[in-house]
């Protein structure tokens, strides 16, 4: 067990180094950081090769990669050049938007898509059945700019002519430390992430239901006399969660990144914006940063939802 | 076997044995779905081959600004855009750009997850490790951040290409290097396992005594064995990319303007959808999903047909 961990580990830090080493290499090179400099008059051409030589991107790249990764692993990402701030406080500045969006969704996900799959898998080729397979096709079939946008036509801009109560968009100034505005601005948001969240994992989880509903210790239980009830959440529930398992714990480190579309077209301050807003800069430390802190969750995650599986399900043995 | 059996046997005339690719057809047009899906593509591209040749594409970029932010009429049928031009004739010439980024980046990401997969797979050792960290080195970046960071970088100078008299901007070659390098890592882990044991199969050791070289095992015997994933994670490869170019558009790195795409078109919808131009939004989106739809059925199909196990899926 320990042994199978630390094996992991090991492995782990190296495919962290090769990301650190490629996202290095595309952020850095991808554009100028001091390009936002490029046309300013107060600057001459020596002042630029000054600030170059000070911010150090003037030396060979594995050095910078080096200096980078040495203060990476005390903590320190380093300085935006755009907002002069360090990157860690930026990011902890919105990932708490982030993870309160992104949580939300996913718990409200995992409800209504459980429901949503256990009544498809039970009545198998129903009417019902039939409705929700289309809708869950439909969904993972959209891109979520569609639902986005299409929301904020309705709810939004078209509610707000008919005189309806409508919903704001995030386009206007807003307290953040008002409960119920916070409230407000999530809703479409979070609706348009659980529309398309849903789509997928209910199909799953009606797959993996059918799945052990087709298995001999399920018609055993039938046979035996249990009711449908006890079958389905005594026996066939528990294992049909497992693979879901795996699944969100898959999906859980990919919050942190949240969600780069949907936070951009409702204005939400999250780490999906800000890497956005940053990345279209040049702004390599903010970028960098945040890739290295959300691919060293998954790359964590991986592995404690592999241990995690073993724990659940005893036929599964590491090795 | 009593002797009626016998007769009736000889009776019927016995038809030749299904081949599998019979077989895996069969198992396909039994998927109902699946049918109306290849059935909705196939009208989809009647439509835009059609479409591109009978409305110019300078039609398509015509900019006419009297007739700005007009909602759909007789003359423009699904209305026009910002500066005036037909979203009917862009919508054409759109899917043109999103089908081609389309095809192209499934055709670079299958050959690059079958050789990688394959290569670390029949080699194994420290080139299967090395191969194997830089794939889950990859997977583990999520991917619409990696398409903006892999997008920026070779985005970095563009320029104008001309093909068949028409002039697409450079950004669509971008486009389909950017998507296909981000997404042939789940390919390329299932060819390796594939790989893995078709290596250790009677048939590879008797080509390699008979003196075959690697190239050839590898693309006379391993490939063509896998063809089934590979043929399956193409198809559903497909509505991935597409929805991947319409993503890396909207966010203003894909296809530049004029070039027109079904993704860069809902850009310029976001900035007026609060003014309640919902044509210039609603038409590229269905577009976009009714393709996606349909290919997704139809790869949902296929796998259901090269995969028997699996049809308890639909």
């Amino acid at each position: 067990m320990w042994a199978y961990i630390a094996r992991r580990a090991i492995q782990a830090l190296f495919t962290l180094l090769i990301i650190t080493v490629l996202c290095f290499i595309l952020t850095r090179l991808s554009a100028d950081p001091l390009a936002q400099y490029a046309t300013n008059p107060n600057m001459s051409t020596a002042d630029k090769e000054a600030l170059r030589e000070r911010l150090g991107l003037n030396q060979p790249l594995p050095v910078q990669y080096f200096k980078w990764l040495g203060l990476a692993i005390q903590g320190d990402l380093g300085n935006s050049f755009f907002s002069k701030q360090p990157v860690s406080l930026m990011i902890s500045q919105r990932l708490p938007n982030t993870l309160k969006l992104m949580f939300t969704y996913e718990i409200i996900t995992i409800l209504v898509s459980l429901v949503l799959g256990i009544i498809s898998a039970v009545r198998q080729y129903s009417l019902l059945d039939n409705v929700i397979t289309t809708f869950s096709f439909i969904g993972f079939s959209m891109p979520i700019f569609f639902i986005a946008l299409g929301a904020m036509l309705i709810f939004a801009v078209k509610f707000k002519e008919w005189g309806f109560p409508y919903l704001p968009t995030g386009a206007d100034i807003w307290d953040q430390k008002d409960p119920l505005e916070y409230i407000k601005h999530m809703i479409l948001p979070v609706s348009c992430l659980v529309i398309i969240g849903t789509a997928g994992y209910a199909r799953f989880i009606r797959t993996s239901i059918l799945e052990v509903l087709g298995q001999d210790y399920v018609r055993t239980a039938r046979a035996k006399g249990l009711s449908n009830r006890m079958v389905l959440y005594k026996h066939a529930l528990r294992n049909a969660a497992l693979p879901l398992v795996t699944i969100i714990g898959l999906d859980i480190p990919g919050l942190l990144g949240g969600a780069l579309v949907t936070e951009s077209v409702y204005a939400w301050p999250g780490m999906g914006r800000l890497f956005w807003e940053y990345a279209q800069r040049g702004d390599f430390p903010v970028v960098l940063g945040i890739l290295l802190i959300i691919s060293s969750a998954v790359v964590i995650f991986t592995i404690i939802t592999d241990v995690v599986y073993t724990f659940v399900d005893p036929r599964i043995r590491l090795s | 076997m009593s002797t009626s059996d016998m007769t009736i046997l000889k009776a019927e005339p016995i038809a030749p044995p299904l081949t599998p690719q019979q077989l895996i057809w069969r198992r396909f047009s039994k998927h109902r779905l699946a049918i109306w899906g290849m059935l909705g593509f196939g009208l989809l591209l009647t439509f835009i081959i059609l479409g591109s040749i009978l409305v110019t594409d300078k039609k398509a970029n015509e900019v006419d600004l009297q007739a700005r932010l007009s909602p759909p009429t007789q003359l423009h049928w699904m209305g026009t855009d910002s500066t005036g031009r037909d979203i009917f004739a862009r919508m054409i010439h759109g899917g043109q750009i999103s089908l081609i980024v389309g095809f192209l980046s499934v055709i670079f990401s299958v050959s690059l997850g079958a050789i990688v997969g394959g290569v670390a797979a029949y080699y194994g050792g420290w080139v299967d490790t090395i191969l194997m960290r830089f794939t889950e080195a990859m997977l583990s970046i999520p991917s619409l951040f990696l398409l903006i960071v892999l997008g920026k970088y070779l985005g970095r100078d563009m320029q104008t290409i001309t093909v068949f008299g028409q002039s697409y901007s450079g950004s669509v070659a971008i486009v389909i290097v950017v998507i296909g390098a981000t997404s042939w890592m789940y390919l390329a882990r299932i060819v390796r396992a594939n790989v893995l044991s078709l290596r250790e199969m009677d048939y590879i050791s008797a080509s390699k005594s008979l003196g075959a070289t690697d190239v050839r095992i590898f693309f006379r015997h391993l490939i063509p064995n896998t063809m089934g994933a590979i043929i399956v994670s193409s198809t559903l490869g497909l509505a991935g990319a597409i929805l991947n170019e319409a993503y890396v558009s909207f966010l203003g790195l894909g296809v530049q303007p004029p070039t027109a795409s079904w993704g860069n078109m809902l850009t310029s919808a976001q900035s007026f959808i609060q003014r309640g131009a919902w044509w210039m939004w609603v038409f590229p989106s269905m577009f976009i999903i009714i393709t996606i739809l349909c290919i997704n059925l139809m790869g949902d199909g296929l796998r259901d047909a090269f995969d028997p196990r699996s049809t308890r899926h639909l």
